[in-house]
């Protein structure tokens, strides 16, 4: 970076002198644009109903006032959610990246018959509106006895996430190295065995994005949970947020500390896992 | 299925095992992978084959939902459609959601990415390109529900953030702004923006990762200023990753649910109606499966015609640069 700087010719650099500071500052503005409801969120939520009308949104609060959080925890039973919305999210990425390495391992070194077909239905599976399938996937619910419970959820989300996985997996798989493959066989290795010492750890790291990704689909699901978690104990915490509005209890401190907590989690997991994450969405992006 | 598969698994270590070499003596046709498709075709025709088909079915039907009788209408729900002044107003909407997610976004993000990318990134580090790219992508990773929770009360009218401020700046009468018909779909449409705009932005960075230093040195010798370099180099080069942000967030624009829901459920007076919420009210509001039945077939058909399109318009434009 620094030598790119340098080797340009100098009377560009002269010229440009300003001209990035500006266009750094026009940067920074865009990014302070976006951050902005972060920032009035984190100091609203602590902030009194008297001191909000007195001073308004954008003042920092005059004491720590803790009751939207306490009562917005209470009013959800937060620590219920958490492990709801934790449940269903961990279950989905893991049995979706396993379906989709299934799926992958068939089409990608299987090579089956008709994987196109698959592969398209799979890939139009994704573009398919919730919608379509939202009315008769409630009513088998009900009928299997898996109305109102998580499995429900989990059972939909690993199917539409996996379609995705399929799809990115046995592309990834279409060009793995033959002659890993050719001497596993010679070894008398067992398709099973090939698929779990050979492909798997190469396809790892792969795996792990797929499986970040699902989680955090999945945990920012809205819809299919919307419907299919009627009652308050098997709801994730977008739903329980959003069921809350119009509520008389949603005061500026209760609204807002029931969205921080609720982007904790994410925010959390993003931090954790960023690396990993920037490297899958490139992976996305190229196929 | 999967306790026979450990067992292999625990035979096979130890060393050569009958069954295994039985086994690859009837070696590899691709026949013998079909059981790794088995579980995944099976969840695939439960989870989504059936369910898509009975839900062409019902919108066949006029059916209240529960215990109320199925009554054959054949394409009348289909028909209904066609004047019905709320079904038409939905679709409208959704180029509204199309121009919010797909084409601000984009363009949007082409210049951030490429600011970033080829001009802040060489001229303060790639330090602090990764930082601004880090802010531009948080609204990406915060559910939706949870967003838009949040902007309902920054908009609200009397006690909104957003009116409190103007009001403190001496605005008299601030704008209602999710509430009144004029302005609640640009509202709706701001937000979404911002919702979006990482999206392009970080899958335009990692493009222009993959894109050879040598060209943007090459052309900075040359005297090409970065306007030059944006339009000769950096539009043609991420070309292809242009083509899935355009499509992915397409379909994203025309299944768009969530914000709707929690922003405004459609209203005021329909100025923010989606198709995949009127179907939603449809089903779960109006009782009216068979007829929310087919909105949701014609929104599905909307979706892959409109995809069916960006693919076309991309096969066509790789084919001619391999004319070129």
């Amino acid at each position: 970076m620094a030598t790119d700087v340098i080797s340009a010719p100098p009377a560009a650099r002269h010229r440009r002198g300003k001209a990035r500071w500006l266009v750094l500052v026009g940067a920074v503005l865009v990014a302070v644009a976006i951050l902005a409801p972060f920032v009035i969120m984190v100091l609203n939520a602590f902030k009194s109903p008297l001191d909000y009308s007195l001073n308004g949104p954008l003042s920092l609060p005059t004491e720590l006032y803790t009751k939207g959080l306490t009562t917005f925890w209470e009013r959800v039973d937060f620590p219920q959610k958490l492990l709801n919305s934790i449940w269903i999210s961990s279950a989905v990425a893991v049995l979706g990246t396993l379906l989709s390495l299934l799926n992958a391992y068939a089409i990608g070194i299987g090579r089956v018959k008709g994987r196109l077909l698959v592969v398209s239905l799979f890939l139009l599976a994704t573009m398919l509106p919730q919608e379509a399938l939202i009315y008769p996937l409630f009513t088998m619910a009900q009928s299997v006895g898996l109305s109102n419970s998580p499995w429900s959820v989990i059972i939909i989300f690993t199917v539409i996430q996996s379609a995705f996985g399929t799809y990115l997996l046995a592309s990834v798989l279409g060009t793995f190295p033959k002659a890993l493959l050719e001497a596993a066989a010679l070894d008398g290795a067992s398709r099973w065995d090939v698929l779990w010492k050979v492909v798997f750890p190469v396809v790892r790291p792969t795996l792990s994005v797929l499986m970040i990704f699902f989680f955090i689909w999945t945990w920012n699901e809205f819809f299919i949970p919307l419907v299919m978690l009627t009652t308050n104990d098997t709801q994730t915490i977008p739903v329980a947020l959003a069921s809350l509005q119009g509520d008389r209890l949603m005061d500026a401190p209760t609204t807002n500390a029931g969205a921080l907590v609720s982007l904790v989690p994410a925010v959390l997991f993003f931090l954790i896992f960023q690396r990993t994450l920037t490297r899958g969405v490139t992976a996305g992006a190229v196929k | 299925m999967s306790t026979e598969a450990l067992d292999t698994r625990a035979t096979t270590d130890s060393p050569p095992n009958e069954a295994i070499v039985r086994r690859r003596k009837k070696r590899p046709t691709w026949v013998a992978y079909l059981p790794y498709l088995a579980p995944g075709a099976i969840a695939f025709v439960v989870v989504i084959g059936i369910p898509f088909a009975t839900n062409i079915a019902y919108s066949f039907q006029k059916w209240k939902g529960g215990m109320s009788p199925h009554i054959w209408v054949g394409l009348d729900n289909y028909r209904a459609l066609l004047h019905d002044e709320q079904f038409w107003t939905s679709f409208r909407n959704s180029i509204s959601m199309i121009v919010a997610m797909v084409i601000i976004p984009t363009l949007i993000g082409l210049l951030l990415a490429s600011v970033l990318f080829d001009y802040l990134g060489k001229k303060f580090g790639s330090r602090s390109a990764s930082v601004l790219r880090a802010s531009y992508y948080l609204p990406q990773i915060l559910p939706v529900a949870v967003a838009g929770v949040l902007w309902n009360w920054i908009l609200n009218a009397q006690t909104g953030a957003l009116n409190e401020v103007l009001r403190s700046l001496g605005v008299d009468n601030p704008p209602n702004w999710l509430g009144s018909p004029t302005t609640a779909m640009p509202t709706v449409m701001l937000v979404l923006v911002w919702v979006q705009i990482g999206y392009p932005v970080v899958i335009f960075m990692s493009a222009l990762q993959r894109v050879d230093p040598e060209l943007y040195e090459a052309a900075e010798l040359d005297g090409a200023g970065w306007g030059r370099r944006f339009r000769a180099i950096t539009i043609p080069q991420i070309k292809p990753e242009t083509f899935v942000v355009v499509l992915t967030c397409t379909v994203a624009a025309l299944k768009v649910f969530g914000p709707i829901y929690v922003l405004t459920r459609g209203g005021p007076e329909g100025s923010t109606l989606v198709p995949s919420y009127y179907s939603y009210l449809n089903f779960f509001d109006k009782s009216k499966v068979g007829y929310g039945a087919a909105v949701a077939n014609v929104l599905t058909l909307v979706i892959v015609i409109a995809a069916g399109l960006i693919l076309v318009a991309q096969a066509r434009s790789e084919r001619k640069e391999g004319v070129g």
